[in-house]
């Protein structure tokens, strides 16, 4: 199904993951009478003829509604939403596919988890802790939890490079601390958290472990099992699927001891005014009729990126940011933010004295897309003192050109600015 | 599909030298002490924030304006020429420009009759957010926040 093409072996017998630009139709035109440069895939990112043409296959041929009715119809979408389930399961290496929660995306996981595992367990003067890098929905969830049960959110320090010390997560894991919330990689910096070793020290503790794997997920392998993720947060829109898809993985013990987010349709095995019984995992968090193109279309994308091999799509990406960081760092005036050591498809920065936004516009004048403002991460922009940064950030289908039209593009804005 | 490729000429349209050089300098910058009226603008969407403050005497003219704040060039720029601007007029008058100044930028039509529509002088400098859709609120926040303060409006003008 999958429209992969021109999968070179290169120099090292490696394929030339730059060769699958050719599958993402969006990418193929010109904005301002300058070819496209999409460099804001940690925003969204682009999507392949492969997801596209499935979507449409899906909503020509096989749409009904799911689990429902006898038909031919209802029996073939349900089988496209329950495959999605079991591309995804194996994607992330989920032990049992029930453990795999289709949701709106990683917002909507996050919530799920807040309201459905959190509310009910916790009690004043119980800890969420988090750090100071997290995107505003691995915040506000939280805050609201917070204040529903008189709990304390606890934010451990980043450090002036944007990375994240263990020891300093570690020092605030005190026994009041109920649940650990962390980013698999940041949004606004870049820097890939040390999870796993932040897992292994919270479960000696008895701390639940909720990773949002938003920026993490279309970059880099992902073994929620080998991680240690109790619970796994991400988006379709992110990994080349449609927007308003999106996963909550959690271990089945604790899914299962969880109450429904929603109720409706879908989510019940028997209603009765005298009392409902809830339908068994997954679907008890699944209210009302699912997004089931979406996830037809998700599942398109898992299989696009399955072709591909997520380990050299890693690679790939990791020479082109440290390209990109290189040449960043060559143009006059430039100050990059966000220099962990352990970093994945984002490079933070600012130019002179020029504000983000004013950046933003002379860059897509030239047709290059970056993003500006405080990328959903408020406290990350106070921490450094700084109202916003300019972000570039990477998906399989960048290739150095996009980089040299990125700093062509910066020595515009500062011939501009004077 | 292939359009003609935009000249730079548009961005220094935007970016005119008055514009740069009210964002670098930007005047009546700061907190107005003695202030009667004050009135926060903010843009959601890019985080551009500034309160705007006004000294009116009991004529209701502006006897003096400044604002505080942080934001890109063009609402930097448009804030400072706005408390440039104001500076003398009655409110009623920085209200007529106000919307005068709107409209043109948004490009839609003024609640006054052409006859008293009130002369934008170098506020044309703005103008060319005009091609810039996304950046038509940059120029007029301060605005926003002007029309707040007059009203003494206690909520935060949005651009949203």
């Amino acid at each position: 199904m999958s429209s992969l093409t021109g999968m070179r072996p290169g120099a090292a017998g490696t394929a030339d993951v730059t060769a699958c630009r050719a599958d993402f139709p969006a990418l193929a035109q010109d904005i301002n009478g300058y070819p496209l440069v999409y460099l804001d895939s940690a925003a969204s990112s682009q999507v392949p003829m492969a997801v596209i043409d499935e979507i449409a296959r899906y909503q020509s041929h096989d749409h009904a509604n799911v689990h429902r009715g006898v038909h031919t119809l209802s029996h073939r979408a349900t089988e496209v939403y329950e495959n999605a389930r079991t591309a995804l399961q194996r994607f992330i290496n989920a032990s049992r596919r029930e453990e795999i929660v289709f949701t709106r995306g990683t917002t909507e996981s996050i919530n799920l988890v807040a309201q459905s595992f959190c509310r009910p367990k916790l009690r004043q003067g119980d800890r969420i802790l988090i750090t100071h890098l997290e995107h505003h929905s691995n915040i506000v969830p939280w805050q609201m939890v917070c204040e529903q049960t008189g709990a304390e959110l606890v934010v451990a320090p980043i450090d002036d490079r944007g990375d994240v010390s263990p020891d300093s997560v570690v020092a605030l894991m005190d026994e009041r601390v109920r649940l650990l919330a962390v980013a698999h990689v940041s949004n606004a910096l870049g820097t890939v958290l040390p999870v796993r070793e932040l897992a292994a020290a919270a479960h000696a503790r008895d701390i639940t472990v909720l990773v949002d794997g938003a920026q993490a997920v279309p970059h880099m392998p992902v073994d929620v099992q080998a991680l240690g993720a109790d619970f796994y947060a991400f988006s379709g829109h992110k990994m080349f699927g449609p927007t308003g898809t999106g996963v909550l993985y959690g271990r089945e013990e604790l899914l299962d001891a969880m109450p429904p987010y929603q109720g409706g349709g879908d989510m019940i095995l028997e209603v009765r005014f005298d009392g409902t019984t809830y339908n068994e995992l997954p679907y008890k968090f699944e209210a009302g009729t699912p997004n089931i193109s979406g996830a037809a279309g998700l599942a398109a994308a898992v299989a696009y990126l399955e072709a591909i091999g997520m380990n050299l799509i890693a690679e790939h990406e990791r020479q082109l940011l440290d390209y990109l960081t290189n040449k960043l760092a060559e143009v006059e005036g430039i100050r990059l933010l966000g220099m962990a050591p352990v970093k994945a498809s984002v490079q933070s920065f600012l130019l002179d004295d020029i504000h983000p936004h004013d950046l933003g516009t002379i860059l897509d004048h030239q047709g290059v897309a970056i993003r500006t403002g405080h990328h959903c991460a408020m406290p990350v922009m106070d921490r450094f003192g700084i109202p916003g940064t300019a972000r570039a950030s990477l998906g399989l289908y960048n290739n150095r050109a996009d980089v040299d039209a990125l700093t062509a593009a910066l020595e515009k804005a500062r011939e501009i600015f004077g | 599909m292939t359009e003609p490729r935009l000249s730079t000429d548009e961005l220094r349209q935007l970016y005119r030298e008055l514009i740069l050089d009210h964002a670098r300098q930007p005047r009546h910058f700061g907190a107005l002490g003695n202030a009667t009226h004050s009135a926060e603008g903010f843009n959601p969407l890019c985080g551009d924030k500034l309160r705007l403050y006004l000294r009116v005497s009991g004529d209701s003219e502006i006897a003096d304006a400044s604002f505080e704040g942080s934001g890109c060039a063009i609402s930097v720029a448009s804030a400072s020429l706005l408390t440039d601007t104001v500076i003398g007029m009655s409110s009623e008058q920085a209200l007529e420009l106000t919307d005068a100044l709107v409209c043109r930028l948004t490009g839609g039509r003024s609640a006054q009759s052409n006859a008293r529509e009130p002369e934008l002088g170098r506020l044309r400098a703005l103008e060319g957010v005009r091609e810039f859709p996304a950046r038509v609120k940059c120029a007029t926040l301060a605005w926003h926040a002007l029309r707040s303060a007059v009203a003494n409006d206690k909520s935060i003008a949005s651009t949203e």
